[in-house]
């Protein structure tokens, strides 16, 4: 009985590899999630999705569906739209979100009206939404090359990216490095968001990055907690819901996505830090 | 140590042509103690931004004599923190040792050691793994001062560091930075409290956009002075003409 129902989907190997993809997106993705998050910039991921998916389409219209082709035409779009766009934020006096909005904006404008022109098929919608039950090993060797990646650059980077975090000013008096971290993190989103569409779709992927990190902040106090807790939710939200997805026979990366949903909310509601939950029961206070 | 001194030469600074700080020349001496003082929107703020190499000049220039700008601590007025971010008082404090460490080597048992000693000298012993969001105002202004003993800067360039901050700790960083002096660091403060300027700083630079008076603290802060740097303070006008000397 429980073995039909907890097991019985991981006998399947596409859910298998499915799974594996999860959890290697989940090293990756779910420190970035929480990073982000940090940095007050949670929307970021979703600008930043925004701004691959023309560079995808295009390889998609002149390539066909290559897992290759499709992750450098992504790769450039997206690195090419945060570079542009920090290094306008830097040289002018615009603010880092609205230079984003807008270049993002230009990059989809520009992804859309080549797309257009040259044709369009419904296997795109595959580029958006995914199909995370037709992984393939070339697009899971490059999900799990791609959390390498992401581990040891953020070995090297953790410490600039936490100075940049809590105090710009100081890491940007420093030298030059502020703007140097900041173009290898966004790089670093980007290329998670390309580990995360191969999987789940654009769209998706960016829901598997953020919810975990943001549900992370009701669990832990320091920030290493915290993407501790956002791998371990990311891949509780890949078994559940390629679990439910079987049972319910419903599109497994919406169902993994909105797991993630479930357990955001339920860390928003009871997290034992700064909830709801924990806001709502006063314990008494202690000795001053 | 050996500082280097900070000349200003016929330095206008300002944002969008409209200066700040006029024609300002003269200069801090290796090793000196020195408050600007000065009324609200009298360029103090923009004076010490510029030395930081954080604004450049409109015209005129500022000379750091052998200094590079690895050799300048600043403290702004509103430091842009972010409190609620999860670092703990060490971190911070430890983040001082950048220029040795860098990006990537590791924080040295040297400087591990500098950083928990500025953290006692600052007085915020057992304070070490508390978050940064837990301080209080005074805490925090410790902790910063904590961060500029582990730097070991020769220029400390301060804006208004005791902005907020009550007697007992204000007495204590007040200490600080005669030891700075003590070290021959050249030390800069942007300060709104006369007893405090009389008191503890040898020299004070009266700005009112131009220079008002620049020497002997008791000396610039003459009341004649005081009046004069009132009068002058006053907002820049749109259709100002250009600037010909």
């Amino acid at each position: 009985m429980i073995h039909d129902l907890l097991f019985a989907p991981f006998g399947d190997p596409a859910v298998r590899m499915a799974l594996a993809g999860c959890i290697a997106l989940a090293f990756g993705g779910a420190p970035i999630g929480v990073f982000l998050v940090l940095r007050r910039t949670s929307l970021i991921g979703d600008a930043l999705s925004h701004a691959i998916l023309p560079g995808v389409a295009i390889a998609f219209v002149f390539a066909g569906f290559s897992v290759l082709w499709m992750t450098i035409g992504g790769l450039l779009a997206g690195l090419a739209t945060a570079i542009l766009a920090g290094v306008a934020t830097r040289m002018s006096a615009i603010r880092e979100d609205a230079s984003l909005a807008a270049f993002f904006i230009i990059s989809l404008a520009f992804g859309s009206l080549l797309v257009a022109s040259f044709g369009t098929d419904e296997e795109l919608v595959h580029v958006l939404f995914g199909r995370v039950l037709e992984l393939k090993a070339e697009a899971l060797l490059t999900i799990a090359g791609i959390a390498t990646v992401t581990m040891a650059a953020l070995a090297l980077l953790y410490r600039p990216l936490i100075a940049e975090c809590f105090d710009p000013g100081f890491l940007r008096r420093a030298g030059w490095t502020g703007a140097l971290v900041y173009t290898a993190f966004l790089s670093l989103v980007v290329l998670n968001l390309i580990g995360g569409f191969q999987a789940l779709g654009t769209l998706m992927a960016v829901g598997l990055m953020m919810l975990p990190a943001a549900a992370a902040g009701f669990w832990s106090e320091s920030a290493g907690g915290q993407i501790a807790v956002a791998i371990a939710l990311t891949i509780g939200a890949a078994l559940a819901g390629l679990v439910f997805a079987f049972h319910a026979g419903t599109p497994p990366e919406s169902s993994i996505v909105l797991t993630a949903g479930v357990f955001y909310l339920v860390s928003l509601a009871a997290g034992p830090r700064d909830s709801i939950g924990a806001r709502l029961i006063r314990l008494r206070h202690l000795e001053a | 140590m050996s500082a280097g001194a900070v000349r200003l030469e016929d330095l206008t600074l300002g944002y969008q042509r409209h200066p700040a700080v006029h024609h300002v020349s003269g200069s801090f001496a290796p090793g000196s103690l020195t408050a600007i003082a000065g009324p609200n929107g009298a360029g103090k703020s923009t004076l010490l931004k510029g030395i930081a190499g954080e604004l450049r000049p409109l015209s005129g220039r500022i000379a750091l004599d052998g200094l590079k700008p690895r050799d300048i601590a600043y403290l702004p007025q509103i430091a842009e923190i972010e409190r609620r971010f999860p670092v703990s008082v060490l971190d911070l404090v430890a983040l001082g040792a950048w220029r040795r460490a860098g990006l990537f080597r590791s924080i040295g048992r040297d400087d591990l050691a500098l950083a928990h000693h500025a953290v006692d000298t600052v007085g915020l012993s057992g304070f070490e793994d508390r978050p940064i969001g837990t301080l209080s105002g005074g805490q925090l202004q410790r902790a910063l001062f904590a961060r500029l003993l582990v730097q070991d800067a020769r220029l400390i360039l301060l804006d208004e560091p005791f902005a907020a901050i009550d007697q007992g700790t204000t007495a204590d960083l007040v200490e600080i930075l005669k030891r700075w002096r003590g070290e021959g660091r050249t030390v800069i403060a942007v300060l709104h409290d006369d007893a405090l300027m009389r008191a503890h700083f040898p020299e004070t630079l009266l700005l009112a956009r131009a220079c008002v008076a620049w020497g002997a603290t008791e000396e610039a802060l003459r009341p004649e002075h005081l009046l004069a740097a009132r009068r002058m303070c006053e907002a820049f006008h749109d259709d100002a003409a250009v600037c010909r000397p």
